[in-house]
């Protein structure tokens, strides 16, 4: 029972208010922690509202919270039509296909996937891929070269110039090269994925590694004393004391630098996208901003909104993993 | 993962659900009469599609073939893309990205001919006429405008002519600051509009050099063009970076509804009923998937028919699915001026111009070479195709990259499954795809499409005979 009350910690106050056991005290724990928060947002809001309409561009005047609360129902209503657009195709399809069969039964029929546009939930969607695939490609290419260039220093001082010359590339001048090179390189008549992906893809994992590396080098380098002793001693052989030393002693580090990582792709993401024009939430942007209708920037906002929430549950997706993973399980997470 | 892969697995989820409304739909199906006769075209080759568009309202047949689902009658699935701007759009059907697009009159010929990307593309299908408009920035308007006669009313004469411009071009150039303008691509026909009409006032436009490396077009130029993508150019002239610029709609009613800019003048006043946008593909592609072409072909026919249907009934309901945001995107009211017969020049100072947009009246559809060899005959006489040609090669390169002769095949098509007739179209028997010549121009030049050498010696501005740079 106890454990479980743990897990829920934020319950607590009420309970105890409940039970009646000092409920001033925790009347001022729920205000510190839920309150004040709260009141922060409800002043954000009002004076976005206040500024917004004071800002008038040539596309009207700035949104505010209420247009853009409108505009994400809006989203929401364009979703749902479009898949009753989709039941309708399918539907039309099996038509067809019925009238075929019945023509010639050996024909041969095809299931089509819909050939509508992706709604606002789709490309949502599909960004989260790329992200995932492109962070996912980074990591698997970063720790263990940051590993091996923590534990060897000649190494790092071969690859160290490296790093810090390509580390502050930005995307957007990456993206003409890493389109050039996947037009000639990825050729085939029935391409498993679109070439839109693997630009924005390769893109997001160029520059999604560097903290990775740099931070899994510098975790692995700072090693306490103690355990390399313990790992001389025990004459351990080199993948033993890799994985039974050196990654759990640098988790942290680790995981702070896949943390700073996933947040760098995701916001390399919607930059890459725009321009690669893989169908995700940069292109919802860039088309939203071409379109110039009166609702456009109100779409904006909600996807800005949108793509800050996202980056958020990323983060604290790594925060939950770091957690489950982390030998020292006292240690303290924000 | 791509959208297709992501999709097949969505549709093999509800694949038992769509079995059981097969069952339910086969009844029903007998009374569907959903194909039409495939008897004179064989099946489609390829039957997944994806084409781009830019966002512009002239796309409109291929979002209503899409909407109306005439793609889907001649059996084929058809996914449309916006694309970022015109040299993404080419390379990408260049490189097999897609299938076909909505294209500038002039791309597939500048790219045949070597200007730009090289790449033999093709055209069975012209998907309108006029739709451009050029428009200054409120500034240079307010300058303008003491030149310009008026009538009884007060309101500035039409058509405007470019004369009214060249006192304004010559103070910034006393003044030393280059007049900037903008259009969308070097082989576009808002280049070429754009040129005739600042030609045609006194107003040097600048010359290509590519012979010599110098592909910026504004050598020797009292008016400096420059590249800006559709949907960025109220923007850009907001901002001031340029001064006017040429683009279709809905961009310069945008400038008015926003009160940035004013148009001066139609494409329609410059040269009436002119060719504006082509459906290109790839010769390749064409060749590889012939059926298939002849049915978009076919599709978009019955699209564009139904735009100018019944003295242009169906506009209102186009505008809709136009300011859908996956197509075009602007406000509906935007649309809705141009695609309806009206044009709004000044703010307030709106006028018929119905026939702002034409989709299928006066053989619009029909890719006649006499408006290939026009934009040719442009192209040189700008430099970008730098030497003299005789009159032959540009017959050949016409013949070469308009196909009249898919247009035709698809159109008989069409007459045999009873959904068009035969007085919709040219007579086929006897048409050899010259118009007659041509003189709404507004210089009142004439153009002869069988003479292009002679042609451009009218003209006072722009390389003849075999003047090079």
């Amino acid at each position: 029972m106890s454990t479980l009350l743990l897990k829920m910690n934020w319950l607590t106050p009420f309970i105890q208010i409940i039970k009646g056991d000092r409920p001033g005290d925790q009347l001022m724990l729920i205000l510190k922690h839920a309150g004040v928060p709260l009141i922060g947002l409800l002043a954000f809001l009002f004076v976005w509202h206040i500024g917004a309409q004071n800002i008038n561009t040539s596309l009207g005047t700035f949104p505010g919270p209420a247009q853009v609360y409108q505009q994400s129902l809006t989203l929401i209503e364009e979703h749902t039509a479009e898949r009753q657009k989709e039941e309708a195709f399918y539907q039309r399809q099996d038509a067809r296909n019925a009238k075929k069969l019945e023509k010639n039964p050996d024909a041969t029929i095809k299931i089509r996937p819909y050939t509508g546009s992706p709604t606002f939930f789709d490309q949502i969607l599909t960004s989260l891929i790329t992200v995932m695939a492109g962070f996912i490609l980074a990591s698997v290419i970063a720790i263990p070269l940051g590993i091996m260039i923590g534990l060897n220093s000649t190494l790092y001082s071969a690859i160290n110039p490296l790093i810090q010359l390509f580390k502050p590339v930005s995307p957007l001048a990456w993206l003409p090269l890493v389109t050039m090179v996947v037009s000639a390189v990825y050729t085939s008549d029935d391409p498993m994925f679109a070439k839109s992906f693997i630009t924005s893809l390769l893109t997001v994992s160029l520059c999604s590694l560097w903290p990775t590396l740099i931070n899994t080098a510098v975790g692995v380098s700072g090693i306490s004393k103690d355990l390399q002793n313990v790992s001389q001693v025990l004459r351990l052989g080199w993948l033993t004391h890799v994985i039974k030393i050196v990654i759990p002693a640098s988790i942290p580090a680790v995981f702070t630098g896949l943390r700073l990582s996933l947040g760098i792709a995701w916001m390399v993401l919607i930059a890459a996208e725009m321009l690669a024009q893989n169908p995700g939430l940069g292109k919802f942007v860039w088309d939203e901003f071409q379109n110039g209708s009166s609702d456009s920037l109100g779409r904006i906002m909600v996807a800005v909104l949108a793509i800050g929430f996202i980056g958020f549950l990323l983060d604290r997706l790594m925060l939950v993993i770091q957690r489950k993973v982390s030998w020292d399980k006292s240690s303290a997470l924000r | 993962m791509s959208k297709n892969t992501l999709n097949t697995l969505i549709g093999r989820r509800s694949l038992i659900r769509k079995t059981l409304m097969t069952f339910g739909t086969a009844a029903a199906a007998g009374l569907l009469n959903l194909s039409v006769a495939q008897a004179s075209i064989g099946e489609p080759e390829k039957e997944d599609l994806k084409f781009g568009f830019i966002k512009l309202t002239d796309m409109a047949p291929l979002a209503i073939a899409y909407e109306k689902g005439f793609f889907e009658d001649e059996g084929l699935y058809v996914t449309l893309e916006a694309q970022a701007n015109w040299k993404v759009l080419l390379d990408r059907v260049i490189d097999g990205q897609l299938d076909g697009a909505h294209m500038l009159a002039g791309q597939p010929l500048g790219a045949t001919i070597g200007f730009g990307t090289q790449a033999h593309i093709i055209t069975a299908f012209s998907m309108d006429l006029n739709g451009n408009a050029i428009t200054v920035s409120n500034e240079i308007w307010e300058q303008m405008k003491p030149h310009i006669p008026k009538d009884a009313d007060g309101k500035p004469v039409h058509p405007i002519k470019a004369d009214y411009l060249k006192p304004v071009v010559e103070k910034y150039k006393a003044e030393g600051k280059p007049f900037n303008m903008g259009m969308v691509f070097p082989v576009s026909t808002h280049n070429y509009e754009l040129r005739y009409w600042l030609a045609a006032g006194g107003i040097k436009p600048g010359y290509y050099a590519p012979h010599k490396g110098d592909t910026s077009g504004k050598l020797d130029a009292d008016a400096l063009l420059s590249v800006t993508p559709p949907p960025q150019m109220p923007a850009t002239l907001e901002a001031g970076t340029i001064y006017g610029y040429c683009v279709g709609e809905p961009w310069n009613q945008q400038a008015v509804f926003k009160g940035i800019g004013v148009p001066v003048v139609t494409d329609y006043e410059i040269w009436k009923n002119n060719p504006e946008k082509v459906f290109g593909v790839s010769s390749k592609w064409a060749e590889d998937y012939p059926n298939t072409h002849k049915r978009v072909v076919k599709a978009m026919i019955r699209a564009a028919k139904w735009l100018d249907e019944n003295n242009n009934a169906n506009r209102p309901e186009a505008v809709k699915i136009l300011s859908q945001p996956n197509y075009v995107g602007a406000d509906y009211e935007v649309i809705a001026n141009s695609m309806t017969g009206s044009f709004e020049y000044e703010k307030g100072d709106k006028r018929d111009v119905p026939d702002f947009n034409v989709f299928f009246r006066y053989n619009a559809t029909y890719p006649y070479y006499s408006d290939a060899i026009w934009y040719l005959t442009q192209m040189r006489r700008w430099g970008q195709i730098p030497d003299q040609k005789p009159d032959s090669w540009y017959m050949d390169i016409a013949k070469k990259v308009y196909r009249p002769d898919i247009y035709a095949e698809a159109a008989q098509s069409l007459i045999d499954d009873g959904v068009m007739d035969a007085s919709d179209f040219p007579d086929f028997a006897t048409e050899e795809g010259f118009r007659e010549p041509q003189t709404h121009f507004i210089d009142g030049i004439t153009y002869d499409g069988r003479q292009p050498n002679d042609y451009l010696k009218q003209f006072k501005i722009g390389l003849k005979n075999d003047e090079t740079l």
